[in-house]
């Protein structure tokens, strides 16, 4: 039992250009994605395509494809013409929807994910100031939350490898009240109530508001609390990606790993079926969904299925409980420290929202949040609904370090940090080594002029001398690891030798 | 919390409070700040973007997924 698997978090960035309200956001975007490219690949002779052969946008983890004459337009990001950057550190990075997206490398453990989601941050702050050199172009400003608070959201979605042979129907059952409870910790906080944010008043998350139903495929519109989309990007026999679209993009270091490590533990327990015979089932969960974040002081009584009334504290305790257990079995003698972490880190902060949330100021979003506008309510006597506090819940999010608040309180050591700026800078340069992000990044890096086309489970070279194209792909998130083609990379100077090696080892 | 009184008043006005919203009645302890908060605000005070009104009504966004 281990909180380790293969997992990814992708965020889009709010974005503004300030005094130019009508600049088209496509073309704010991809300007922000093509200045870092262009920096990124320099002295590469063109930009390597993203690998469009197999991904399926449309493909429902319930077993059945939607037509595309069925699809909403904004559910196909198969489109060719739009900004797309592969990294050195295996991240993506493009334009989706009219938001700048980075997608992070795929990663092992919510340690990792936190670090590489940082070095997201890191990376669109320095494709901000890119951008902002080039002659005559208006600054763009980026944003890591998830409304405008006018009626639209964006999201910040988590990827988690599973096996195929758990029941979806599990799945749901088990994850809804884990999701709708979770926001105690997950939460970016917010000021505003409704879609459009009409009601002043302050709620844990930026995107509860925004989900209508319990399943589902879309992520544009009607959104649900469980996903169906089903793109693998591995072997679709043994794997499904569980694609989680309800989270709220997190500056906190800490509530980001509480999110993925939580969350990977729940679904290790789920894939073991250790959580038959509970029942965290709640009446009307999309209601009660909303009615937790609504409920800053953490009283709200959900109605359960068993006809219990249950705080989503004491859902988290009764989970957190399980998931104890869990990992003390004899037979999981692989337990490792990570997950020890994660199951402290848990605990801890359960105990401390339940003596007084106020504490965890220093480490949750929302509270940190919650504090600087209730300093400015009793100081200044700003009412619930003033501008002021409104500008707090944006500029929280802005990812500029002298500006950002989330920022300044990292700068005050008011924020704790999990990494240092020097594993931050080194993470946005490399990849992790230990899944294929590796051999992608690592591509990327060593023969940028002969990577044609890349994607989450290929790399397409083009090789000098060679009529067509060379499509090697990467099925297996476990393999193209540095221990597995690491010294394959190293005896390779140049792309023709490494394809020369590779087809003679037939490994990749 | 402090805002309560303020989003108390507005669940009265409207007409038919959702039943999410009846529940969130109790009050939570009132929490003394510390000394550091003072200075924090008025450092975000120094950062925070002029004619916030103007500033927050012009951030649309157009949704994404």
């Amino acid at each position: 039992m281990t909180v380790r698997r293969v997992m990814g978090i992708e965020t889009e960035y709010g974005i503004s250009v300030p005094g130019h309200p009508n600049v088209n956001p496509m073309v704010s975007s991809s300007q922000i994605v093509n200045a870092y490219g262009q920096h990124a690949l320099r002295g590469s002779r063109h930009t390597a395509h993203w690998d469009y052969e197999v991904e399926s946008p449309l493909r429902d983890a319930r077993g059945f494809d939607m037509s595309r004459a069925e699809a909403d337009p904004s559910q196909l990001t198969d489109d060719i013409g739009m900004a797309n950057v592969i990294l050195t550190n295996g991240s993506r990075l493009y334009v989706d929807h009219a938001h700048p997206e980075l997608s992070t490398p795929e990663v092992t453990n919510p340690r990792d994910a936190v670090l590489w989601d940082r070095a997201g941050v890191e990376i669109m702050r320095r494709a901000m100031s890119l951008a902002a050199a080039i002659p005559q172009a208006n600054p763009v400003l980026l944003y890591k939350n998830n409304t405008d608070n006018k009626g639209a959201s964006y999201g910040c979605h988590e990827n988690y490898l599973m096996r195929r042979a758990t029941p979806f129907a599990d799945i749901v059952r088990y994850l809804t009240p884990f999701f709708i409870t979770r926001q105690v910790f997950t939460g970016a906080g917010r000021l505003g109530v409704g879609q459009d944010g009409r009601r002043a008043a302050f709620q844990l998350s930026q995107r509860a508001d925004f989900f209508e139903v319990e399943v589902g495929l879309e992520t544009t519109l009607k959104r649900p609390i469980i996903n169906t989309r089903d793109e693998p990007h591995a072997d679709p026999e043994r794997f499904r990606r569980l694609h989680v679209i309800v989270g709220d993009a997190n500056l906190s270091d800490t509530a980001t790993y509480l999110k993925m490590g939580t969350t990977a533990i729940v679904l290790a327990m789920i894939e073991e079926g250790f959580l038959r015979g509970h029942d965290w089932a709640t009446l009307r969960p999309v209601t009660e969904m909303h009615a937790v974040s609504h409920d800053v002081a953490l009283t709200h009584a959900m109605r359960m299925a068993d006809g219990r009334r249950c705080t989503a504290l004491q859902v988290q305790w009764e989970i957190l409980e399980r998931a104890e257990v869990f990992c003390a079995r004899s037979d999981h003698a692989d337990r490792d420290e990570e997950t020890t972490r994660v199951l402290t880190a848990w605990r801890d902060t359960l105990d401390a929202l339940e003596r007084d949330p106020l504490e965890l100021a220093d480490q949750l979003d929302w509270v940190a949040k919650f504090v600087l506008m209730d300093g400015f309510v009793r100081r200044d006597g700003l009412s619930w609904d003033s501008p002021r506090l409104q500008l707090i819940d944006l500029q929280y999010a802005d990812i500029r370090t002298d500006k950002g608040l989330a920022a300044r309180l990292e700068q005050r050591g008011r924020m704790r940090r999990m990494f240092t700026d020097a594993e931050v800078a080194h993470a946005v340069e490399n990849p992790p080594e230990d899944t294929r992000a590796y051999f992608r990044g690592e591509c990327m890096r060593r023969y940028p002029d002969a990577i044609a086309a890349a994607s989450w489970d290929s790399v397409v070279f083009d090789v000098p001398g060679r009529e067509s194209l060379l499509r090697v792909p990467t099925l297996e998130p476990l393999r193209g690891t540095r221990e597995h083609v690491g010294s394959l990379l190293d005896a390779s100077p140049d792309v023709t030798t490494l394809i020369g090696r590779l087809s003679e080892t037939g490994s990749r | 919390m402090p805002q309560r009184e303020n989003a108390e008043q507005r669940r009265v006005e409207r007409e038919s409070p959702s039943d999410e919203e009846t529940t969130a009645s109790a009050q939570a302890a009132p929490t003394a700040l510390d000394d550091d908060v003072d200075a924090i605000l008025d450092e975000i005070d120094s950062v925070l973007e002029e004619n916030a009104e103007d500033f927050v009504k012009s951030f649309v966004q157009k949704g994404g997924q």
